[in-house]
């Protein structure tokens, strides 16, 4: 499916270990997260990523090695302890880093979950790799995710490092396979805040609502904050937005205002 | 408004569902025949009247005087009695319910019965001078508890409560958590309750007079005599409770009556005021229906009912302040659960008593206990889960677990501890420190900190590294060693108590005949199963002072630890509240008791920590414990529902007196929207339940605004926060206690 003329970065590898188990490399997880899909979620925080984008806060989730490596019955188990909490209570997201560079890991816990539990599943990405993925891939995905992160490509390049492109395309493939989407934007003064910039984002997730009414289900407007910051320090790099502030309530409403104004039948929040 | 209606004409129990009720004393049943379960939301609530609003000014103003000094005023003329003060009012006007402790709101009595040593150092403490006929009674003609305790403590007994492994004991004032059946007074008039008082002491006319008659015929008289005083109480307020309540309003105020003449007569540790809403709830309805009340009228005598039980207040040391964090008194009301015939027992007035939140602002008291089932409405549900996201005032008890154990009509004393309502009280033992316990074993029963044997004839471990086979085996026997000091203290307590500071009218609210159980406690659970986990899974080294004491511990590799949701701990931390409880079980209780515990400790897990050294979990020396049963702050690191399940392991068969759980969120971590954090909430109250989790306090609040409270405490004086089992004003924490609370694992988004 991949169009070798884009140019994309690599999944890695389906890795196995001595004895011949599947393992991925995991950041850690979170039992009790209320803010990565509908409900109470078990997050699994995967390694690594290609993005470097100036506010991440989980820089350390960015090398793929400096995850704990993980046999996949291992993390399903741990999933499974809350099994029955989820079932009810929300369910799973992965989420990292960038979830889709460890695919074939990520895909068959989607699969088992699914398949063992029914939990609704949820995958946060950018999308960059997507291409990379049959369709099929996503039969055990129920929502996604998904973070643009400037609809600018040229600012989305300086603040990502990686093009806008493949994100793009990939929304629109995703109202093709009639996946739910919320959209997740960060609000970062100075870097995405710009009222030309939000308004075309707009417009373009206006497009989406028409050719699949009702899959874009919520734009989340996430204000910036620098949570983050310290880990960064730990890991030696130097976080270029220490003297950018959180956005003013002011101009949250107003970005969220915008997104109402195009999809005035999707939640902003 | 105050001056009693003329009821006389109107029939008490007019409407009512005939019962059993009716020819003896038992509200369960007048409830289950009469109550109104309510399934809907919350949108037939009022707001505030004028008249509480006005009220609720006038106290803020006194309480901002009382917040300056400690205390406002004391009564140190006399001792306190049902009868000893007149009529005593906030704004005579503006109260719909009335009766103060004293006659002055905020005024404090003193209880010399419970010890005079304690009346003395809080009268100094904050400027009051004893009336010197009170001392002269105390120290000429009469004994008080604290003197009888102290003549039947035992060397061991003292060394153990100075050195700090076992604390907290109730040998110094009343012991409390005991709750009177306040409904009674209200259902039934007091004339039939001394009248059946009197039948239960004529059973015992011809009998053989073994000490346990004799001593039950005296607290029957004792009884008699009080339900008589409290009557003579309600006169002084205007009110003849002599027959039964006919209206909501006299049904509320007869209510309160019986619980006001409680805490006149008592300053035991919890007065808790039982499970009221639903019972008034029945009076409620029918005064609605009968057009002789409207929803704000309902709501405002609830709203002025929830006043009284903000103020009630006792004379403590500011030493005890410290301990326990400002002056809590528990009035904890328990609203909410289920029936034993699948109905559930929430009503409209479940709701209105929650609502007082909203109307007067949150407050610590009365402390709002939800017993919290998963077949609970959804409607209250949420709108619990909305309350607790607004005020962190609430907690919430699984009735899942409890309703098998002790049925559809207990309460909650103090902060876990259930028993059914009038039927069932408890000897309540405060706890001791196993996390000490265990430096002990591994010191031969010298004290870390002081180099004093405290348990005598133990040999301490004296290699380098420690053995988790060794340590266990030891740490068995020395609990062995505590378990037997403990009871030992504790018969001696209670029976002190029952002699010198009877509690009869709370007692006389009681059957005559009632379970009683004896309510040991453990602390530093988390401390002591994570330094077992350390010693088992990584390598602990000894550090050893001059004295051959070991005063620190080297950790070498990686532990589980519990709050993770990981067996290898968690089982550890099962182990150590299974075998802990057995050993209580040995020993021979006072008045044949029922050998409980809890997994608590209030807020002296500061204090526990402080009187602790080096611990082989890392901790160190002083450093507070975790409170309750929770993980120790940092270390559960897998979010909020694998903390919890960790905790739900522990099993409540075995801590039959209450787990307790403290949990903070920042309200993001919750969801993004008001909707998504309600529902998250109730899910996840769900969850824990469903998990056989049994008590959790729930906390939505920011760290940064605790921060600021703390410098700018005038700007935040209702600031309310759950701490182990009840809830607390920020602003009067010990700045220590502050730091504690921020300090505490907050889940959060990062």
């Amino acid at each position: 499916m991949s169009d070798p003329s884009k140019p994309l970065g690599e999944i890695f590898p389906a890795t196995v270990d001595d004895q011949g188990h599947l393992v991925g490399y995991i950041h850690s997880f979170e039992t009790g997260a209320a803010v990565d899909g509908p409900g109470m979620r078990f997050a699994l925080f995967m390694s690594g990523c290609q993005f470097r984008c100036l506010y991440c806060h989980n820089p350390d989730t960015w090398k793929i090695y400096s995850g704990r490596q993980m046999r996949i019955d291992d993390v399903v188990a741990e999933i499974g302890k809350y099994a029955k909490f989820l079932k009810f209570a929300g369910g799973l997201t992965i989420t990292g880093g960038e979830p889709l560079m460890q695919a074939h890991f990520v895909g068959e816990v989607f699969y088992r979950v699914k398949k063992q539990w029914g939990l609704h599943t949820a995958l946060d990405t950018q999308g960059f790799l997507a291409a990379h993925l049959d369709d099929s891939w996503f039969d055990n995905v129920d929502l996604v995710l998904l973070d643009i992160k400037q609809m600018n490509p040229e600012k989305y390049e300086r603040l990502t490092s990686k093009p806008l492109q493949p994100t793009l395309d990939f929304a629109r493939r995703l109202i093709r396979l009639k996946k739910k989407i919320w959209l997740r934007y960060v609000l970062v003064p100075g870097w995405s805040d710009d009222e030309a910039d939000v308004d075309a984002l707009a417009t373009f997730l206006a497009e989406l609502n028409r050719d699949g009414p009702g899959l874009l289900e919520r734009v989340e407007v996430l204000p910036f904050h620098k949570m983050g910051e310290h880990k960064w320090e730990e890991l030696g790099m130097k976080y270029e937005l220490t003297d950018t502030p959180p956005p003013s309530q002011e101009v949250v409403d107003r970005v969220r205002s915008q997104f109402s104004h195009y999809l005035p039948y999707t939640l902003v929040c | 408004m105050n001056a009693p209606e003329t009821t006389l004409q109107l029939d008490a129990w007019r409407g009512f569902a005939n019962g059993d009720w009716q020819k003896q004393v038992a509200v369960r049943d007048f409830i289950q025949l009469n109550y109104t379960p309510y399934e809907g939301d919350d949108s037939f609530l009022a707001g505030p009247t004028e008249r509480t609003q006005k009220q609720w000014a006038v106290l803020s103003e006194l309480l901002k005087q009382e917040r300056a000094k400690g205390v406002l005023d004391v009564s140190a003329d006399r001792g306190t009695s049902i009868v000893a003060h007149d009529a005593g009012y906030i704004a005579k006007d503006l109260e719909v319910i009335v009766g103060l402790q004293t006659d002055a709101p905020l005024k404090r009595a003193i209880v010399p019965n419970g010890g005079l040593r304690m009346v003395q150092s809080g009268l100094d403490a904050y400027g009051f001078k004893l009336d010197p006929k009170v001392e002269e009674a105390y120290n000429l003609y009469r004994k008080d508890h604290n003197m009888g305790v102290f003549d039947a403590y035992t060397p061991d007994i003292l060394a153990c409560r100075k050195s700090g492994v076992i604390t907290g004991l109730p040998d110094a004032y009343g012991r409390g958590r005991i709750i009177g059946d306040y409904r009674r007074v209200a259902l039934y008039g007091v004339d039939f309750l001394i009248k059946a008082k009197k039948a239960e002491k004529a059973e015992l006319d011809d009998v053989d007079f073994s000490e346990d008659v004799i001593r039950t015929r005296e607290e029957l008289s004792e009884q008699i005599k009080a339900l008589a005083e409290l009557k003579e109480m309600a006169a002084k307020y205007g009110f003849d409770i002599g027959r039964p309540a006919a209206t909501a309003q006299e049904a509320v105020q007869w209510t309160y009556f019986g619980y006001l003449a409680a805490v006149k007569e008592q300053n035991g540790a919890a007065m808790s005021i039982g499970r009221i809403s639903t019972f008034l709830d029945i009076y409620f309805e029918r005064d609605l229906q009968e057009g002789r009340i409207t929803e704000s009228e309902a709501q405002e005598m609830i709203d002025h009912l929830v006043i009284k039980l903000r103020i009630v207040r006792f004379l403590r040391t500011p030493e005890y302040d410290q301990l326990f964090s400002g002056d809590p008194t528990w009035v904890t009301e328990s609203i909410g659960g289920m029936g034993e015939d699948g109905r559930t027992l929430v009503s409209k007035t479940s709701f209105r008593t929650l609502w007082t939140l909203s109307n007067l602002g949150p407050a610590p008291e009365p402390n709002l206990t939800v017993l919290w089932s998963t077949k609970l409405p959804r409607g209250f549900k949420d709108f619990c889960s909305k309350m607790s996201i607004e005020t962190s005032a609430i907690q919430y008890e699984s009735d899942d677990l409890m309703l098998p154990q002790w049925g559809d009509d207990y309460a909650i004393a103090c902060c876990v501890s259930a028993m059914r309502v009038g039927k069932q009280m408890q000897f309540f033992g405060a706890r001791c420190n196993l996390a000490k316990a265990m430096l002990y074993a591994i010191n031969g029963g010298v004290d870390e900190k002081s180099g004093a044997i405290v348990a005598k004839g133990f040999e301490p471990i004296t290699s380098e590294y420690l053995e988790y086979d060794e340590v266990v085996a030891k740490f068995d026997k020395m609990m062995d060693w505590l378990a037997k000091n403990y009871v030992k203290a504790l018969n001696a307590i209670h029976y002190m108590h029952d002699k010198y500071h009877y509690e009869r009218i709370e007692m006389a609210l009681h059957d005559r005949d009632i379970l009683r159980t004896m309510a040991c406690g453990i602390a530093g659970l988390s401390v002591a199963a994570d330094s077992l986990s350390a010693i088992k899974f990584a390598r602990v080294k000894t550090v050893r002072n001059e004295a051959g004491i070991a005063t620190d511990f080297v950790i070498e590799g990686d532990y589980p630890a519990f709050g993770n949701n990981d067996d290898r701990v968690d089982s550890i931390a099962v182990w150590l509240t299974e075998t802990f409880m057995n050993k209580i079980k040995q020993h021979k209780t006072y008045r044949n008791s029922m050998p409980t515990q809890s997994v608590l400790t209030i807020t002296s897990n500061v204090v526990y920590g402080k009187k602790t050294g080096n611990t082989p979990d890392g901790r160190r020396a002083g450093e507070p414990f975790a409170p309750g049963a929770n993980p120790m702050n940092g270390r559960d690191k897998s979010g909020f529902v694998a903390a919890g399940a960790s905790v739900a392991k522990l099993p409540y068969d075995a801590a039959l007196d209450g787990i307790s759980w403290t949990a903070s969120a920042t309200p993001d971590a919750l969801g993004h929207t008001l909707a998504d954090r309600v529902n998250n909430l109730t899910n996840c109250l769900d969850g824990f339940c469903g998990a056989s989790g049994f008590h959790i306090n729930v906390n939505v609040l920011n760290r940064d605004m605790l921060i600021d409270a703390m410098e700018h405490p005038e700007n935040y004086p209702q600031l309310t926060i759950r701490v182990s089992g009840y809830a607390v004003n920020f602003i009067k924490l010990t700045r220590e206690q502050q730091l504690d609370v921020i300090n505490r694992t907050f889940h959060m988004h990062a």
